[in-house]
């Protein structure tokens, strides 16, 4: 009887609770991987606490992790959407069609989703410039690299991960001709012991620098147990390789997260197509290793300036193909779609891209 | 003193009463568990096993995890009581999407629901001719069907992950890993209109009947029981126990591929790199858990199905960890293996009160 009551009272408070957080904006989120994966969603996860932050009271956030890109993901964003949130962030890529799906049939929702390319009224999109990180931390590995080979851990070959090894490569090749990037595709985004296999291989094929386009931190600590460098994405990994890691591409999607959830507050919000970079303070790259020597150094501030300016685009032409071919004639650029739709290898890149 | 017997014979009772002592004894733990991370552990044990239940939203969502969860582990009832250890279902579920999948993406412009029958069928065969793989090599080579299975399912996710990539991926997708989504006649039809839950519910229902038919009615059926607990006494009565291998497995990887079939046109709409959350293994702690009887499979993938849905909800809730739901699933097998010691073994209240007496 004594445990029926405790029941009763707990239903009674829980829905009392959500009737007096009826007047703050509740933002929920929806992550691929766990928050401490310390990459892609432990940066999504920052984000959300810096909104709280900035926001107090003004909001109420929380997430799901772990949720699978399959027919379970649709069900966690209805019920976050069910239990009232206004605003729903859905961090992966695989989320996009359940998202659009579920936006369907709550209006009055606002979802945004990450890495996406499909919009409707109450469905926006985002996604960060990360290719001109790349391109500084390619900047570095070029000139630190002694074997003129560096090794690339990849997850999947869309698009968003080509652009990463061709900004960085062509970085690579801008401060060394001799470099080469040799690519391994580990076929998942989260998988440290695979991640791991994948690095071990790359640095017994001469790989002395190393980075990757998945995850996890596993790659900067092959680097840190074998004594090679390595070079972090999403987060700065410092703390996983204090000799090892050179610099980072890191987000920082506070800025993009605080400016919707003032969007849902003050009642503007649009639906749009955002991809934000070194400009807006999305993108950016971790401090650089004290091993870096001043030039190095002098050279990454000069080009993220140009960067920050405008007067930089890292596919400024001429930029030639794998083959040798000339695909953006000097003084052109690759335009936003073309970005968006990459799906060859710049050169300098080694190894075929897995065409399926 | 405690102490272990070993029984005369093997309890029925406990056969039927130890899963339902190992629920008892998860939910304790859990509640404990609960408690020690400073939740009041009633009202956390609401919210996982009883809030994602709390409206019709939630049981249609039930539906849609049993569904798959029942074909799944009707088949590998009929391969385990033939003792026939097929770890294979995930495959056969994988390959059963992509077969029905690549049928699908051939009628894009579909406007009449038939076409959901070459679909369906391709599917299942597609599951079929996966488990046929495993069914040749065991009939032929002797060759270990657990090894074989296993080693099937990463070449079925990896045909998956190469047809996504490659000759199946969306034309107009950006080079994203996806399909084209399907149209919408080569879609499951809803049982009601607001929910995702579709007919393949019906599919698990039926394949439950039929397969209870079969191992209690028919003769065949007798023939795996008899394989399953005594090869010899089987060959010595003139069984074909090729034969019975032959069909256990196909059978199997049809109700798997079905299952999978369903996936992709059910609740996913289009072929992704990752169709399955697991289905096929977790099918297997779903027999062993149901006692291999229909009626105690229909309850044990429902249970299943809600620690997934209970872990989402604690998550949104109470901001506990995914790991919630691993936990709970493995503190149900643990306390099941550990209650099924009182099948054969019963314990007793030792009266010496002096052990080195003993």
């Amino acid at each position: 009887m004594k445990s029926l009551r405790t029941l009763l009272a707990c239903t009674a408070l829980a829905a009392a609770g959500s009737v007096n957080a009826a007047d703050d904006v509740k933002i929920g989120f929806v992550y691929v991987g766990p928050t401490g994966d310390a990459g892609w969603t432990y940066s999504h996860d920052e984000a959300r606490k810096y909104v709280e932050k900035e926001l107090g009271d003004k909001v109420n956030t929380s997430y799901v992790e772990s949720v699978a890109e399959g027919a379970d993901a649709e069900r966690v964003i209805r019920q976050l959407a069910a239990k009232g949130h206004d605003l729903i962030f859905t961090t992966s890529f695989g989320y996009m069609n359940p998202t659009l799906k579920v936006a369907k049939r709550f209006k009055k929702t606002k979802f945004e989703h990450a890495t996406g390319y499909k919009q409707s009224k109450n469905v926006g999109t985002y996604m960060a410039r990360a290719y001109q990180g790349r391109y500084l931390t390619g900047l570095v590995a070029g000139k630190m690299t002694k074997t003129n080979t560096i090794g690339y851990v990849a997850s999947f070959p869309i698009p968003e991960v080509i652009r990463g090894i061709n900004a960085f490569t062509k970085g690579v090749r801008e401060a060394n001709p001799k470099a080469n990037v040799k690519v391994v595709w580990v076929s998942s985004w989260y998988d440290p012991a695979k991640e791991r296999e994948a690095a071990e291989t790359l640095l017994l094929q001469g790989a002395d620098i190393l980075t990757q386009h998945t995850d996890s931190a596993a790659v900067i600590q092959t680097a840190e147990a074998k004594g090679k460098f390595a070079i972090g994405y999403h987060s700065d990994m410092s703390a996983f390789g204090a000799n090892a890691h050179l610099t980072a591409t890191v987000h920082n999607w506070g800025p993009i997260y605080l400016a919707k959830a003032k969007a849902v507050l003050n009642d503007s919000w649009q639906s749009e197509d955002l991809w934000y970079g070194i400009q807006e303070g999305v993108t950016d790259i971790a401090p650089l290793n004290k091993v870096v020597p001043a030039d190095v150094k002098q050279l990454v501030e000069t080009k993220k300036a140009a960067i920050k300016a405008g007067k930089l685009r890292v596919f400024d032409g001429p930029v030639k193909d794998q083959s040798g071919k000339q695909r953006v004639a000097e003084g052109a650029t690759l335009t936003d779609d073309q970005l968006k739709g990459f799906d060859w290898y710049v050169e300098g890149v080694e190894g075929k891209m897995p065409k399926g | 003193m405690l102490r272990l017997e070993k029984r005369p014979s093997d309890s029925q009772t406990m056969a039927y009463w130890s899963p339902v002592l190992a629920i008892v004894l998860t939910l304790i733990c859990g509640a404990i568990l609960f408690m020690s991370l400073g939740h009041e552990p009633l009202g956390a044990l609401y919210t996982f096993f009883i809030a994602p239940l709390s409206d019709t939203y939630g049981w249609t969502e039930l539906g849609i995890k049993v569904a798959p969860l029942l074909l799944c582990a009707m088949g590998l009832t009929l391969c385990f009581k033939a003792k026939i250890w097929n770890i294979g279902a995930e495959g056969q579920f994988i390959m059963g999407g992509l077969g029905g999948g690549f049928m699908a993406l051939q009628f894009l412009d579909a406007e009449s629901s038939w076409v959901l029958v070459p679909i369906l069928l391709a599917g299942m065969a597609s599951g079929l001719l996966w488990a046929a793989l495993a069914a040749y090599l065991k009939t032929h080579f002797r060759c270990n069907e657990i090894l074989t299975t296993i080693m099937l399912n990463y070449i079925a996710l990896n045909a998956l992950l190469w047809a996504v990539h490659g000759p199946l991926k969306d034309p107009a997708g950006f080079n994203f890993p996806e399909s084209a989504t399907f149209a919408d006649a080569a879609l499951l039809p809803l049982i009601s209109e607001g929910y995702r839950l579709n007919i393949s519910l019906f599919f698990g229902l039926f394949a439950v009947v039929a397969i209870w038919t079969l191992m209690s009615r028919a003769w065949i059926g007798y023939q795996i029981h008899v394989l399953g607990e005594d090869a010899s006494a089987a060959r010595y009565a003139g069984f074909k126990e090729k034969a019975l291998i032959w069909f256990a497995l196909l059978t199997c990887g049809a109700l798997a591929g079905l299952a999978g079939v369903s996936e992709v046109t059910g609740p996913i709409g289009q072929l992704i790199p990752q169709i399955s959350p697991g289905y096929g293994y977790a099918a297997i702690i779903v027999v062993f858990l149901g006692r291999m009887h229909p009626i105690g499979i229909i309850f044990a993938s429902m249970l299943l199905g809600l620690t997934y849905m209970g872990g989402e909800m604690v998550q949104m809730e109470m901001s506990l960890p995914k790991s919630l739901t691993g936990l709970f699933q493995g503190m149900l097998l643990f306390f099941l293996l550990a209650c099924d010691l009182l099948i054969g073994y019963r314990i007793l209240w030792s009266k010496s009160a002096d052990p080195k007496a003993a």
